[in-house]
């Protein structure tokens, strides 16, 4: 019997499965319960604002959904600013692990300074970002931007998306490093020496031996990132509100608009089992990616 | 969704001491509201077996607290602090408790018409006001005087933008004209519907037609998307309220249209740079006079759901009470007091004599008209908004598709035919 314990399914599997059933259940409960809910709520005509005229709507809410231009714009603004993070912080991660990774007086103390944005709460980051950077009369960069005889570029209304992106890249960069980083460690310097022996610049290092040692990382970084990145919303809340128009709206804030500010609920559980499932196929794509990285 | 679970839980937490009654105050986080909630001592020593615990939030967080506790019968809270907008949508569904049975010592005969109107469902009084407000025109006395120019007895919008263009100077960080464009029904389209109003347009027709994408709104909008972004404040497009109060009380802005309930504010030296040199007109009008300034109050309304509503009754009538302004008077200044809801406020000598806009506010208040703000007839009531429940989701859609022509992001055109096609959206999905 010790001999199968371990893996707890050959000898006495119903034993084992009669113990794991109470953590099995409440999970499955602490799931279902508000998916259901979810999906039950979206298939209603359900307005708080009108109590008393809640009733059965079948596919209404979707049908309604679908036609909305504003849902298109949405997803479209998920998929850029997810894209462009995930493409700023790998870039840059590999880019700022590699530096990292040199020898260099204060290294210790440039290390924690460069991952320490990804401790500050997005709340924080972005008002820091919209009333000490990026504000037009008294920010940072239009001084810069002054400085150097510019005039002073209003981010948050001529490039709405852009400035958002930028904050959520500063914030995620970091994280992106600090994985890199860790991996690089591990990166073997005798292969490194053999190559630069075999005559190999560091360019040719670059690409033929720190890249592919650090993939696994990266799909792991790449993976990570996207499941929060999907689900941004404090940084857009804070600062442009979804807008001007529906410039920087994406899929959460475009729920969370239908939720609590049309108090729509019959809606915004349509918008948030489209989200679920959205989430879900991003995620099965980059489970698969991942885990076939993992095995190689 | 889950919050609205969660706010019965929360209001466990809360659970009541034994012998006094605690009752729950949620309100905004306005000067005038902050000052009701430093003077809450003087409530409870009058009424010692009461207590109060205040929930002091932004507006827009505000008002979604209170609509998701009202609609799911939550009970959070005992006194609400609601709008014009809200009390009789909400009186109307039977959420608020029915105000006919104040004190005579109330005097609820001293409370202005039009606030008192806007307050009640047919006929019976819901909230009590707290304070109320219309809107003006604000400039400065020293760059008209240096420009020469003289201000009319009414201004109209023509004559704001030849002034906002010569007064208007980048360089020196002074901006013609600050105007709301921050998105919200409450901020941009506040000021926007009254713009539309006196260039002749409306939201609906009397079938419920919206009329978004008409000349007159055309002209409206283009109109203040010129004049604000030619000659407005750097990031304009958020710029609600607050920040054009403190943009204008620095010395940032040559003119600011705008609630009077500013006035006490940029009157108060303690607070504002421009004190001395600060003038006031009526809100410019262009085709036409009507709708060209708002009516809003905030007032204090006690949920169906309170179990505490005779406490919370004493509260109500506190807060809005001669007396209470009388307190505020003497404590804080009368240029603090809730300006705009009591007749007897503007009788009293003190404040006529430090309060130079006190009379001009009144008239404002007592000038504007709900029940008849356009041009053309209109089925709603509401000055700078229409009195509907869909209007909230209405008026923050179209405020971002406004906001979106500010930056120059969609042309004007565009913008009020995506704005048109919302509404017609929303309109037909609640069953108009």
């Amino acid at each position: 019997m010790s001999k199968t314990r371990a893996s707890g399914r050959t000898v006495g599997g119903l034993r084992s499965l009669s113990l794991q059933a109470p953590a099995v259940t409440l999970l499955l409960l602490w799931m279902l319960v508000p998916l259901g809910m979810t999906v039950w709520f979206s298939l209603q005509r359900y307005n708080l604002l009108m109590p008393g005229m809640e009733s059965f709507a079948g596919l209404e809410n979707y049908e309604y959904l679908f036609t909305d231009p504003a849902l298109w714009r949405a997803m479209g603004n998920t998929l850029l600013l997810v894209g462009s993070v995930l493409v700023i912080t790998v870039g840059g991660g590999v880019l700022l692990a590699v530096l990292f990774q040199q020898e260099f007086p204060g290294r210790g103390i440039a290390r924690v300074l460069a991952i320490s944005p990804f401790f500050v709460m997005p709340t924080v980051s972005a008002l820091v970002w919209k009333n000490m950077m990026m504000h037009p009369s008294n920010g940072v960069l239009a001084w810069l931007a002054g400085v150097f005889g510019l005039p002073a570029v209003d981010w948050f209304s001529s490039l709405p998306l852009t400035s958002i992106i930028i904050i959520v890249a500063w914030q995620w960069l970091p994280f992106a490093l600090l994985i890199l980083l860790t991996a690089m460690q591990s990166l073997d310097d005798d292969q490194v020496e053999a190559a630069r022996m075999d005559g190999a610049g560091p360019i040719a290092v670059f690409f033929y031996i720190t890249l592919p040692h650090l993939k696994r990382a990266i799909s792991v970084v790449i993976m990570i990132e996207m499941i929060f990145l999907l689900t941004i919303f404090a940084e857009i809340y804070v600062t442009t509100s979804g807008g001007p128009g529906l410039a920087t709206t994406n899929l959460a804030f475009l729920i969370y608009i239908q939720a609590l500010l049309d108090f729509d609920v019959g809606l915004a559980s349509a918008g948030g089992v489209v989200a679920i499932i959205l989430a879900n196929i991003v995620a099965i794509f980059l489970v698969r990616l991942v885990a076939r990285n993992l095995e190689s | 969704m889950k919050l609205a679970y969660a706010f019965p839980l929360a209001g466990l937490a809360v659970a009541t001491a034994a012998q006094a009654e605690t009752i729950t105050v949620a309100t905004v986080n306005n000067n005038d509201m902050v000052i009701m909630q430093s003077l809450t001592e003087a409530f409870e020593e009058a009424h010692p077996d009461i207590e109060v615990n205040w929930v002091v939030l932004e507006e827009n967080v505000l008002r979604q607290r209170l609509t998701t506790d009202i609609a799911t019968d939550g009970g959070q809270f005992d006194v609400m602090t609601i709008g014009t907008y809200e009390a009789p949508i909400w009186a109307e569904r039977g959420w608020l408790v029915a105000l006919d049975d104040l004190p005579e010592a109330y005097r609820e005969d001293d409370l202005l018409k039009p606030v008192r109107d806007g307050l009640s469902h047919e006929g019976t009084l819901y909230a009590l006001p707290f304070y109320a407000e219309s809107s003006m025109l604000y400039y400065r006395t020293d760059l008209f005087e240096e420009a020469g120019i003289e201000m009319p007895e009414q201004p109209s919008w023509e004559e704001v933008r030849e002034w906002a263009a010569e007064l208007h100077d980048p360089d020196n960080q002074l901006a013609g004209i600050c105007l709301r464009g921050k998105p919200g029904w409450g901020e941009n389209m506040a000021f926007v519907s009254t713009l539309v109003n006196t260039f002749g347009g409306r939201w609906f027709d009397e079938e419920w037609n919206p009329e978004l994408d008409s000349p007159a709104w055309q002209e409206a909008i283009a109109f203040y998307v010129d004049l604000l972004g030619n000659y407005g404040p750097p990031g304009a497009s958020s710029n609600g309220f607050n920040e054009n109060l403190a943009l204008f009380s620095r010395g940032n802005c040559a003119m600011w249209v705008d609630a009077t309930s500013a006035a006490g504010k940029l009157y108060n030296p303690a607070e504002s740079q421009v004190a001395d040199r600060l003038g006031f007109a009526p809100a410019p009008v262009a085709e036409t006079p009507k709708g060209a300034h708002w009516l809003w109050s905030w007032a204090l309304a006690i949920p169906a759901s309170s179990e505490k509503q005779e406490a919370a009754q004493a509260f109500l009538t506190w807060a809005t009470s001669q007396e209470y302004i009388e307190l505020v008077g003497e404590s804080e200044g009368w240029t603090s007091v809730p300006p705009g809801t009591r007749e007897s406020t503007y009788e009293n000598e003190r404040y006529q004599e430090e309060a130079p806009f006190a009379g001009f506010v009144l008239d404002a208040i007592n000038s504007a008209d709900p029940t008849d703000s356009t041009l053309e007839p209109s089925p709603y009531v509401g000055v700078q908004f229409v009195g509907i429940p869909e209007f909230q989701s209405i008026g923050t859609q179209v405020g971002q598709t406004i906001a979106s022509a500010l930056t120059g992001d969609t042309s004007v055109e565009q913008a009020l035919q995506s704005a048109q096609r919302a509404t017609e959206r929303t309109m037909q999905r609640a069953g108009y």
